[in-house]
């Protein structure tokens, strides 16, 4: 008999029927993924036989000033909308937190709007409204020509950083901020100094959040996106739309490795500043 | 607990009024536009004069649209039902599981979930395709090449790929709130793991599972991109209308028209879903 | 004694590195109250959960009634549990509870019906039949516990930290109850605490945890009098504990030099150890005897008293504290009965004392 003892009843995951399904779920899910980075690197254009090792489609991907500047665009994009993202949803989230106020329900059911809102009709409006109410120049300077997306990506990003900061917020200890007060700060240092550092963990989480949300759009971008201002997805889409070619699934493997990167560096951080918020102070 | 605006009038306008002016002006009055529009009528190539008809509406109960609605409906119902089945699994796993492995299942759901669903999409497209991977693997067995790709099977399947993460991420929540002690009375009690799950599990963690159904049901019934890249001509979604009437076709009322009925779906199903969870919370549940 | 319901053989259970248990062997005779005691953390509730099979041993084997456990899962095992939290099912009516585990066993309907009533009666919950949990108080849920466990009439009632999460009047009456509980209905129980009195209370017999390993098992008194090692003796009760050499040991008597003490302890009876080796004396407060002391007094001829001055007191109602500082430094508990308004007068704080025992008054250590 091995030292390892029998699964305990709810062990499920020591169960082989369970690692099987998870096992499954896992190939499923992982298995066209991994499919789409190996062949990034098949010398075939053809792309079902591996004929050999190559950076030839990345050297390609990093070529085509197309890619590149769409590229380029989805990362300014979705830096810019963070910013905003965050900060609106941090402010709405302590007014809602805070006051009481008359229409204080109807508001919080239209601030969830944006979250269950189909994408679909979300685009649509956001095209009807920067084609009739206020049409975006198309010929401003870089980047204010992608004017229009960023403030369409704000407006589905900002609710989700809301969300996240006002569960954060339940968590606070009101005893904090006014024994802030009792030592003297004023309401705006109370907020800096204790209610800030309180609500990090939740403003990076939002931020991460909303920056994936943002690169991740294809829909609502596709509506509000003119000829010169194009998306990494909406580039990407136009290309899938003709054929499935190695170029792209470079371009691919480069977006599935800024996600790890990003996921890797986003649970570091909230890891850290969560101990620092509970465990340091 | 909370402070009434009045008390400090300039903290609150500070805080509330930003985020206040830009749902209204950059989320509701597109919104306010478009349900506007969707009782107007093409005038002319741009414009579109709000005249308060019905007919847009009248139009959408013609079959061939009614037929597009049910289709959506029962491709987000299947895609949801099928994300229950091969979830659930995965979720109790996750839940019970040691906490080193715990964090590491969630990273193994999460990855994807955090991927582009464009990416996702296409990685999906590639290995279906006639001369992909899965056609591949079936010829040495014989068997093939069969048609994965432009059907409504790869519509379903694609659903499923990419909102299987949606669905597992809320059953986790839903049943790691669950008291351990619960179900392990149940077993010491002489119940299996079944009926334990059927009797216990499942009516205690009915109401994180309904929001979790939600949460799948919703973007599954106004997807666009799957059903566009993954489907052929026959398994358009109503997010395939709705675009062709706004890009193509130009016809914008009846386009804005379709967007309301799909929102209106949509309100309906979370209305559905809050009602049924306030009488299972009511009722404290039947045994 | 009757004969051996439940046998653990060697049963050690690790996490990772850390032996949650460690090597326990013990039996436990059908009818027995027995409690498991010990602090938290000691590996009492993990030896309980192996009893019902929620957790797996790593190694050895449980036995009950002669049937060795290791295979059967907790919904197969002659055993039922009453948990920390009770774990009454939210959804289900009080009825529902307590018939549940019945209801798994396929249970005719009325046979059912009269057991469920049987059992509620038995933990006067009559009448509350069609209550849902969240409108019964912590003692009626933990009622509803006792009986949902009790009606499946295992063998064995596993009983984890069963009066903890009640007040302490609550508790107090709850001791006798659960005590006469099982008279009545003559199953085993087996219990987990962290708490001395109501392990010491309740049980026929107690075994102490320590870290995972089964320090001692003794009836209550035998516990308390007759304490195995020095865990056990400061553990159950308050003790003072002098280390000291054995130096003279025959058949009738022994003596032990303490330099914590400051001298010499006269016993009246042998100790099994080697001279020379280390070992402990455990005094219990109670069996001190205090006595006024004038300043400056010879000490009298007696053995095993000691000069001291009260340092401290703490009034406790029924008794006092009084801590003794003795020449060495060192203070040594003492506890008076406050029998004081028939008596002499109490002592007060800076007083002079003596202190002194009977012969056979420590408990003697060797570990």
């Amino acid at each position: 008999m091995s030292s390892k003892s029998p699964p305990a009843p709810l062990d499920y995951l020591r169960r082989w029927p369970l690692r099987l399904w998870i096992a499954g779920v896992a190939f499923f899910l992982y298995a066209p993924l991994v499919t789409l980075i190996a062949f990034s690197f098949n010398e075939s254009r053809r792309n079902i036989v591996w004929t050999g090792f190559t950076f030839d489609w990345y050297a390609q991907v990093f070529q085509d000033d197309a890619l590149i500047e769409a590229f380029v665009n989805s990362l300014t994009i979705a830096a810019i909308s963070t910013v905003i993202s965050v900060i609106l949803g941090a402010l709405v989230a302590v007014a809602m937190w805070r006051f009481r106020f008359p229409g204080k329900p109807v508001f919080e059911g239209l601030l969830a709007l944006p979250i269950v809102v189909p994408e679909i009709c979300m685009g649509v409006a956001m095209l009807v409204f920067f084609s009739r109410i206020l049409p975006w120049p198309s010929d401003l300077p870089w980047p204010l020509d992608l004017g229009a997306i960023t403030i369409a990506h704000v407006s589905f990003s900002f609710p989700f950083v809301a969300v996240i900061v006002r569960a954060r917020l339940l968590s606070f200890n009101r005893e904090l901020e006014e024994a802030a007060k009792d030592l003297g700060a004023s309401e705006w240092r109370a907020f800096m100094d204790v209610l800030v550092p309180h609500m990090r963990p939740a403003l990076v989480a939002g931020a991460l959040l909303a920056f994936t949300l943002s690169l991740d759009d294809f829909v609502i971008t596709f509506f509000t996106s003119g000829p010169d201002t194009v998306t990494f997805p909406v580039k990407v889409y136009s290309m899938v739309r003709f054929s499935v070619t190695p170029e792209v699934n470079a371009a691919s493997t480069l977006l599935i490795l800024i996600t790890v990167v990003l996921t890797a560096i986003g649970l570091r951080m909230q890891g850290k500043d969560i101990a620092r918020a509970e465990g340091g102070a | 607990m909370e402070q009434d605006w009045k008390q400090s009038r300039g903290s609150f306008f500070t805080a509330f009024a930003p985020p206040a002016f830009w749902l209204t002006l950059f989320f509701l009055v597109p919104l306010a536009i478009i349900w506007a529009y969707s009782f107007g009528k093409n005038i002319s190539m741009t414009e579109v004069a709000v005249t308060g008809t019905l007919s847009n509406y009248a139009r959408i109960a013609d079959p061939v649209y009614i037929s597009i609605f049910v289709k959506s409906i029962v491709y987000a119902a299947l895609t949801t039902f099928l994300c229950l089945i091969v979830g659930f699994p995965v979720a109790l796993a996750i839940t019970f599981a040691p906490d080193k492995a715990k964090a590491w299942l969630l990273l193994l759901i999460m990855l994807p979930f955090w991927t582009n669903l464009l990416v996702r999409t296409y990685a999906l497209m590639a290995v279906l395709r006639t001369e992909g991977y899965v056609n591949t693997v079936l010829g040495w067995i014989g068997i093939g090449p069969l048609p994965l790709l432009h059907n409504n099977f790869a519509v379903v399947l694609g659903l499923v790929y990419v909102n299987l993460p949606f669905l597992v991420l809320p059953l986790y929540s839903a049943l790691d709130r669950l008291d351990r002690s619960l179900l392990e009375a149940s077993l010491d009690l002489g119940a299996g793991h079944i009926r334990t799950i059927r009797e216990i599990v499942i009516p205690l963690a009915l109401p994180g599972i309904l929001s979790g159904l939600l949460i799948t049901f919703i973007p599954a019934l106004g997807s666009y991109l799957t059903p566009d890249l993954l489907g052929g001509p026959d398994s358009q979604m109503i997010a395939s209308v709705i675009e062709r009437n706004f890009k193509r076709a130009n016809d914008w009322p009846f386009g804005s028209a379709l967007s309301f009925i799909l929102m209106y779906l949509t309100f309906f199903a979370i209305a559905a879903q809050t009602l049924v969870a306030a009488r299972r919370r009511k009722a404290g549940g039947e045994a | 004694m009757a004969k051996t319901l439940i046998s653990i053989q060697n049963i050690t259970k690790r996490f990772g590195n850390f032996a949650a248990v460690d090597d326990v062997s013990l039996e436990i005779a059908e009818g027995e109250f027995f409690a498991l005691l010990g602090p938290s953390g000691c590996g009492k509730t993990t030896l309980l959960r192996m009893l019902a099979g929620l957790e797996m041993p790593t190694e050895g084997q449980i036995l009950i009634d002669g049937q060795d456990m290791s295979r059967v899962p907790p919904n197969k095992r002659p055993v039922n549990m009453v948990f920390q939290s009770y774990a009454v099912f939210p959804h289900m009516s009080v009825k529902a509870n307590v018939g549940y585990g019945l209801r798994i066993d396929k249970v005719a309907k009325d046979e059912i019906e009269a057991r469920v009533r049987e059992a509620l009666a038995l933990v006067k919950l009559d009448g509350l039949e069609e209550r849902k949990p969240d409108q019964l108080s912590g003692g009626q849920r933990q009622r509803v516990a006792l009986a949902r466990a009790l009606v499946k009439r295992p063998r064995v009632l596993l009983l984890d930290e069963p009066l903890s999460a009640l007040d302490a009047k609550l508790r107090e009456a709850m001791r006798s109850e659960l005590a006469q509980i099982q008279e009545k209905v003559g199953v085993t129980f087996v219990m987990v605490t962290h708490d001395q009195d109501e392990a010491l209370a309740m049980a026929t017999r107690c075994g102490v945890m320590h870290r995972g390993v089964l320090q001692q098992v003794a009836a209550p008194s035998d516990l308390y009098e007759y304490p195995n090692n020095r865990f056990v003796a400061d553990f159950i009760g308050s003790v003072n504990l002098f280390e000291g050499t054995l130096t003279i040991d025959e058949p009738d008597h022994a003596m032990i030099e303490s330099e914590e003490l400051g001298g010499p302890i006269h016993l009246d009876h042998g100790v099994t150890g080697a001279t020379g080796a280390t070992v402990w004396a455990a005094l219990r407060p109670e069996k001190i005897a205090m006595a006024h002391r004038d300043e400056g007094a010879a000490a009298p001829q007696e053995t095993n008293v000691v000069p001291g001055v009260v340092r401290h007191l703490s009034y406790l109602g029924n008794e006092t504290l009084y801590e003794v500082e003795i020449a060495c430094g060192r203070r040594i508990k003492v506890t008076r009965s406050n029998v004081a308004r028939y008596e002499e007068r109490g002592f007060s704080g800076g007083e002079p004392v003596w202190l002194s025992w009977h012969p056979r008054a420590p408990a003697v250590l060797l570990s």
